[in-house]
This record gives C-alpha cells, sequence and structure tokens, in this order.
C-alpha cells in the first residue's frame, strides 16, 4: 500500500501535463456557465482528444480506451481540472457508449462508437418523463413495432443539451401488458432529425438552458436500432446509470473549486483582514477539504476494486451522494465569500442581446447562478435518495 | 499508488481475525474487564507469540519489522472486538520512541522486554490543565546531578495500571505552552516517588492518575534531545491516531453491521423495522460515513512518513473526519436498537462507548481542525 506515484507514473503526468498545454484549445472559457459556450466550444476539446485517441480512457482497449491503470486515470482527471478543462460530454462516452460496447451488435459498435470517440456525434439520454423521475420504470412513451420500424410517441423530459443533439439514446415501452413495469421497456438509439421530434428548452433557476422537453410524435425509426433485446432495454439502463455515477464524483474539479475559494477568500476582506483568517469561515472550508479527502480516497479504492475485475458496482452510488454533497458545499460556500457581489443577476448569453458588464468582482459573477444550477446534481443520475435505496438492497442487503 | 495488501498482510489480518474471534468472544472480554486486573495477560502472551509485539522494531534486534500499515491492519481487527490489552501505549508509542530516538542502551533494556511481553508501557502525556496540548505541561523534569528529579500529576494514563514502565513528558525548561524546552523520560513505573491512582475507564480499560513526588530518575532515563522533545511526541502521537482510527473503523464496522441485523431481526407493527425506509437511509448513512473512515485512515497511515507538515495535515484531517463518523455512528447504532441500545447486556453499547472515547484522546475533532485550519492556511 502507498499513494506515492511511481517514476513510470510521474513520467505520464509530465506527458498528459504537457500534451494539455500544447493542445488545450485556450479560447474555450473555462469560467461560467456550460450552456453560455458556443456548442463548438464544449467539443473542441474532445475533438482533439479524439485524435489523440484519449476521449475515452475508460473504454475497453479493443473499443478504443487507452488502457490506463486507475491511477493513470487519476492523473488525467487531475490535469485537466488543474485548467478547468471542458471535458468530452458524457452522454456518449460515459452513457450510450459502454451501453453499445457492451450490449450492442456489430453493426451498432462500427456505426456509433467512432463518432462518439471523435466527438463528431453529439449525444443526448431520453430517460426521464413528465411522470417518471424516480420511478423511472413508470415511463410512458411508447415504441410500437411496424414492419421493420419502431413507431416512438410520448415525452422526455430534462435532456440536457438535446438542443445540439445528433443522436439520442431513448427508453421506451415495448410491452404494455408486461406482469412488471420494468420488464416491458427497450432501449432505442434515434436519430434526432428524425421527422416528429421536437425539443423545446426549459429556462431552469440559474437563467440557463440547459436542459430540454423533447416531443416524439409518430417517430419512425428502424428496428436495427434496438440495442440489445426487445424488452430488456431496463437491464441496460441500470448498468448505464452505474457507469455514469462512477465519474459523478467530481473530484479533481472540486479540489481546484477548493482552491479557487480559497483565492476569492483571500481577495474578499472580513473585518478588514481576510474573509480566510476568519475562524468560522476557515473552519467551514477546511470541512470541506477534509470530506473531499475522504472522497478522494474512496474514489481512488474504488477504482481499484474495479480494475481486479469488479465493474461499477453498487459503491458507486456513495460516491454520487458525497461527490455532490461536497459540489453542493463548495458552491455554497463561494457565494457565501463573495458577500454582497453575490446578488446582481446575469442573464445567460442565450438570452439574445446580453453583453453585460459585470458588476463587481469577476470571480463574483456566476458564484449564485453556479450555486442554483448545482442544485441539480443531488436529483440527478438517480437522487440521492434513489442511491440510498440502492445501497440499502445492494450492499446492506435489506 | 496501490491499495493492495501484501500476502504477509493478509495472513496477519487472517491470524487476528481467529485470535479475536476465538479466544476474545464477548462473555470473556466481558468478564475480564470487570474482573480485578481488568485485562487478560493470556492474550498479550498470544501476541508475542505471534510476534506481533515486536511490531515496529527491526527484525535484527527480535521485532517484526512492520510498517504502519501492519498496526492498521492489527488494530483494525482489535477494534471489531473491543480488545482493550494496551497494544498502542506499548508497542506504538513506547515503541515509537524506542525506535525514532532511543540510544542503544535503551533498545537494549527495552526492546526485548516489549517483544517478549514482560515489559507493558503506558504514556503519561496529558495533564489536568493541558487538555490536548503536549506542550502544556506542568510535570517538571529538574536536573540533579547527572540525573533528573520529576514532580507533577499526568491525567488518565491509560493502561498504567498493567504497565511496568512509563513514558514521562516533562518540562526540563522554559514555561508552560513553550514548543521548547520539553524532554522525553522512559521510567520504572515502580520507581521511588511514583504515585498511582488506579481506576477504570467508561470503555472498559484501566488508567491511572500518576504522581511524581520528587522521583529521582537517571540521565539515561532520556530519550532524545533534552528540551527537544516535542517533534518527537508529534510524530509518535500522530503514529499512535493512525493506529487508534484504525481500530475506530473496526469497532464501527462491527456497529454497523450488528446495528443492521438487529433492524433484519426486531419486529415492530408487525414487520422487521428494516424495511422502513427513515430507517434504511440512516443506516446508509452510517455506512457512508464508515467508508470515508476507512479512506482517511488509509492517508493518515500512508501519510506517517511524510514530511512533517503533510504528515500532520493529513492525521488531523483523519482524526476530524473519524472523530465526526465514530459519534454519528455510534449514536445512530443506538437509536436505532432502541431501548436495547440501552442495555449493558447488549455489545452495541460497549461499542458505542470506546467510539464515544475514541475521540477523547490525542485531540478532539475542535483540536485537530484548529491544527487543519492553521496547516491549511499557513
Amino acid at each position: 500500500m502507498n499513494l506515492e506515484f511511481s517514476p513510470e507514473e510521474l513520467a505520464f503526468r509530465d506527458e498528459v501535463r504537457t500534451f494539455i498545454k500544447e493542445n488545450y484549445p485556450s479560447h474555450v472559457s473555462p469560467d461560467g456557465l456550460r450552456d453560455d459556450l458556443d456548442p463548438e466550444d464544449m467539443v473542441a476539446w474532445h475533438k482533439i482528444l479524439g485524435e489523440k485517441g484519449w476521449s475515452t480512457p475508460a473504454w475497453p482497449v479493443e473499443y478504443g480506451g487507452t488502457g490506463w491503470t486507475p491511477t493513470q486515470r487519476y492523473i488525467w482527471s487531475e490535469e485537466n481540472a488543474r485548467v478547468n478543462a471542458i471535458m468530452p460530454l458524457p452522454f456518449g462516452v460515459s452513457m450510450v457508449g459502454p451501453v453499445i460496447y457492451t450490449f450492442g451488435n456489430d453493426a451498432q459498435k462500427e456505426q456509433h462508437l467512432p463518432g462518439i470517440r471523435s466527438g463528431d456525434v453529439w449525444w443526448c439520454q431520453g430517460y426521464s418523463e413528465p411522470g417518471a423521475g424516480s420511478d423511472l420504470a413508470s415511463l410512458k412513451t411508447t415504441a410500437v413495432r411496424d414492419g421493420d420500424h419502431y413507431v416512438i410517441n410520448g415525452q422526455k423530459t430534462w435532456t440536457t443539451l438535446a438542443q445540439h443533439a445528433d443522436w439520442g439514446f431513448f427508453l421506451c415501452r415495448t410491452d404494455p401488458d408486461a406482469a412488471k413495469p420494468q420488464e416491458g421497456i427497450s432501449f432505442i438509439l434515434v436519430d434526432m432529425k428524425s421527422p416528429g421530434i421536437e425539443v423545446r428548452p426549459i429556462k431552469l433557476i440559474d437563467g440557463g438552458y440547459e436542459v430540454n422537453e423533447t416531443w416524439l410524435t409518430d417517430v419512425r425509426v428502424p428496428v436495427e436500432n434496438l440495442v440489445g433485446q426487445e424488452n430488456m432495454g431496463w437491464t441496460y439502463a441500470k448498468f448505464l446509470l452505474a457507469h455514469e455515477r462512477s465519474g459523478i464524483a467530481g473530484v479533481a474539479r472540486s479540489k481546484r473549486g477548493v482552491e479557487q475559494l480559497r483565492d476569492i477568500a483571500k481577495s474578499e476582506q472580513l473585518d478588514g483582514v481576510p474573509l480566510m483568517s476568519d475562524f468560522d469561515f476557515a473552519r467551514k472550508v477546511s470541512q470541506l477539504e477534509i470530506d473531499l479527502s475522504a472522497l478522494e480516497i474512496t474514489e481512488l479504492r474504488t477504482l481499484a476494486g474495479e480494475q481486479a475485475g469488479k465493474g461499477p458496482g453498487p459503491e458507486s452510488s456513495v460516491l454520487k451522494i458525497k461527490g455532490t454533497e461536497i459540489q453542493q458545499r463548495l458552491t455554497e460556500l463561494t457565494l457565501e465569500a463573495v458577500g454582497h457581489y453575490g446578488t446582481p443577476f446575469y442573464p445567460s448569453v442565450s438570452d439574445a442581446g446580453s453583453n453585460e458588464y459585470p458588476v463587481g468582482p469577476s470571480y463574483a459573477e456566476h458564484s449564485a447562478a453556479s450555486y442554483f444550477n448545482m442544485r441539480k446534481t443531488s436529483i440527478y443520475g438517480g437522487s440521492n435518495e434513489i442511491q440510498r435505496n440502492i445501497i440499502t438492497k445492494m450492499i446492506l442487503g435489506l | 499508488m496501490d491499495f493492495n495488501f501484501t500476502e504477509e498482510q493478509d495472513m496477519v489480518r487472517d491470524s487476528l481475525t481467529r485470535l479475536v474471534r476465538e479466544n476474545y468472544e464477548w462473555e470473556t472480554r466481558q468478564k475480564a474487564i470487570t474482573s480485578e486486573s481488568g485485562w487478560q495477560p493470556t492474550i498479550w502472551a498470544q501476541l508475542a507469540e505471534l510476534g506481533l509485539l515486536g511490531m515496529p522494531f527491526a527484525e535484527e534486534v527480535g521485532g517484526f519489522g512492520g510498517s504502519a500499515v501492519d498496526a492498521m491492519i492489527v488494530m483494525e481487527e482489535f477494534g471489531k472486538g473491543l480488545v482493550v490489552e494496551p497494544f498502542v501505549p506499548t508497542v506504538v508509542c513506547a515503541g515509537g520512541f524506542l525506535k525514532h530516538a532511543g540510544t542503544a542502551a535503551q533498545k537494549e533494556e527495552h526492546i526485548g522486554g516489549i517483544v517478549d511481553g514482560s515489559q507493558i508501557f503506558a504514556f503519561a502525556y496529558a495533564e489536568p490543565r493541558g487538555r490536548y496540548d503536549y506542550a502544556d505541561l506542568e510535570t517538571s523534569a529538574k536536573k540533579d546531578g547527572s540525573g533528573y528529579i520529576l514532580n507533577g500529576h499526568k491525567a488518565v494514563v491509560i493502561g498504567a495500571p498493567w504497565a511496568t514502565h512509563l513514558i514521562v513528558t516533562a518540562r526540563t525548561s522554559g514555561e508552560r505552552r513553550d514548543r521548547e524546552g520539553i524532554s522525553i523520560f522512559v521510567i520504572d513505573k515502580n520507581a521511588e516517588g511514583v504515585v498511582t491512582r488506579d481506576y477504570a475507564t467508561v470503555d472498559g480499560r484501566r488508567a491511572s492518575e500518576v504522581y511524581f513526588e520528587n522521583a529521582a530518575i537517571p540521565a539515561e532515563a532520556l530519550i532524545g534531545e533534552e528540551g527537544n522533545g516535542l517533534p518527537l511526541i508529534e510524530l509518535v502521537t500522530d503514529e499512535a491516531i493512525a493506529a487508534q482510527c484504525a481500530e475506530a473503523c473496526g469497532a464501527m464496522k462491527v456497529a454497523h453491521a450488528m446495528t443492521v441485523e438487529y433492524s433484519r431481526q426486531r419486529k415492530q407493527f408487525g414487520v422487521p423495522i428494516g424495511s422502513f425506509q427513515v430507517l434504511q437511509h440512516r443506516m446508509v448513512d452510517m455506512f457512508t460515513e464508515y467508508e470515508q473512515a476507512v479512506s482517511m485512515t488509509y492517508l493518515a497511515t500512508l501519510k506517517l512518513d511524510a514530511p512533517e507538515a503533510e504528515r500532520k495535515l493529513a492525521v488531523s484531517a483523519a482524526k476530524v473526519r473519524i472523530g465526526q463518523a465514530a459519534h454519528h455512528i455510534g449514536q445512530e447504532a443506538i437509536q436505532i436498537h432502541g431501548g436495547n441500545g440501552m442495555t449493558d447486556e447488549y455489545a452495541i453499547g460497549h461499542y458505542f462507548k470506546r467510539l464515544t472515547i475514541f475521540d477523547n484522546e490525542f485531540g478532539n475533532v475542535d483540536h485537530h481542525m484548529k491544527r487543519h485550519i492553521a496547516l491549511a492556511n499557513s
């Protein structure tokens, strides 16, 4: 047991650091909200990594993974967080990609994996519905077989960044008479340019447009877009959620966030001295940092376990709960740190005509919006209460 | 980076699991801790036989050649069984002082005795008014010829009733709370002028108030440099903290498992109480706390050899986080056991008590939070 990097790992870190330094598109603004970025900018780093062969490190090598050890993947996250890099979106790389290479057929692998690796194809996730949130298996969107097509009807919601998506993966009910709701669901890939799809943006409390309602009306999808077996979609959906959760802890990014928080609290003043010298505030920052250390080692232990042959299991639910709690506390403390200048509202650039120059220090500009936005993290990816249900069943055995 | 245990470490764990399971049954333990002596010398002899009392010492001097990770493994198993025998004071603390700073003569005199189980140590560092500051000392050691005259009062010296020897911290110069002027001595507990008042602790161990009344001690009793003992005390207590964090993890693991099992057996409203979501989620939160505690134990243990500031930061972070987890898990375990958790008969209450006192030793959550803040902002 040790926490040291070996000489090989140090060499790897230097290689990665140099590559990032020389290739990261510096014009992609690292601060601010993601949906304020141009869609091209959101995938700019993904495309560069695709060419390098580093866009899908966690995949099996035969499908384009890098074969990195858990320590190398840890180094990779750390080095990207150092420059606040906009990482590849999860919908292709961490979600549908692993489903396709695990359960898809050869034609699907050939058709879809290259576009996910390269970043040329933008994916979105059609899981939640207005009436199916935590109770996802109660979803009502139907796919009815008609010759060599499925005809899909229904409404999905919270489809993140679907406004830019080329393809989507959808959970649809293919057997309305199944004994259990989980048993009649299929996992279907849908070309988002298909007639009958309408994507309507939803404005969120931070002022941004990150998610959408997606309406599907008589959308015709070739049967070859079914992944795996008909009515087995729930199995694939759960597999995907476990994969989604394992990257969800966001440790490297939170570590960078704590550094930024310390910098802010050194600039801000309280009683004529830096806020960071205030014991009450310093105590909150130390508690956050201590909790983050615990999460970091927990994630490394989980990754080491995965390398020893276990796939992402219910342990990833622990990472999801603790990781999102920390992300939320970090943004809450940052808002607290900036004091008065957390109050002004800055419209999203998505709202036409907004190019206002910020009042107050630039680090305060997005502090409230980030805090509001991060409340989503304990809700999405299976709410933290659902994660507790998973741990109850899978780990406590109750 | 590597989170694997070696084959040898797995073997150490297996042998201790067996020892605790087969020779440390609950009834035997309860009988021992309420007996006059309060412990089981036979267990100590078995630990000696396994070679574990020589944990920190090199194999050349008859030791086990163990690392901090080995100590972590031992302590986790001890925590599972609420083992009261004085492994930390004797092996981790006295062993640590001897290993880091003992003279050839001191090593010669004590290592063999520790390894074969004939010498048992207690670490007398706390004082009635000093709280968790190792430098806040009123006990004095005044130069007298070549030796010293020791005067003072040491508080709650864990394991002292069983000890043959004491490691004592005392001021050889300077004022209360000065970082300089602190020295460390190894003395015979039966020496003239050493008076003890023995008692039981709430968590099933034994301790003493130790009074030094003009105790004359020879110059050879000094460990390390005169007046410069504090850095060594901080190092050894950090090692002790890492070991006790592992012990707390073992105790938390069992407390959690007992609680889950109890919720499976106990029926109310016609169903097992473990079927209630409000209790399920609380037991999940206990599990999450436990997992974070294990991670912090690894961090503290693996950073013991790091540069001083890095070591202290990691150890304080661990002591804070595990202190919090220990309170959380202990309290929740009692709550979910309901009235039965309040009884002396059920084991869970004894785990709760050990986990409560864990926070009291070598600095509590607030103390280590302050040290963390000071280090993180320096």
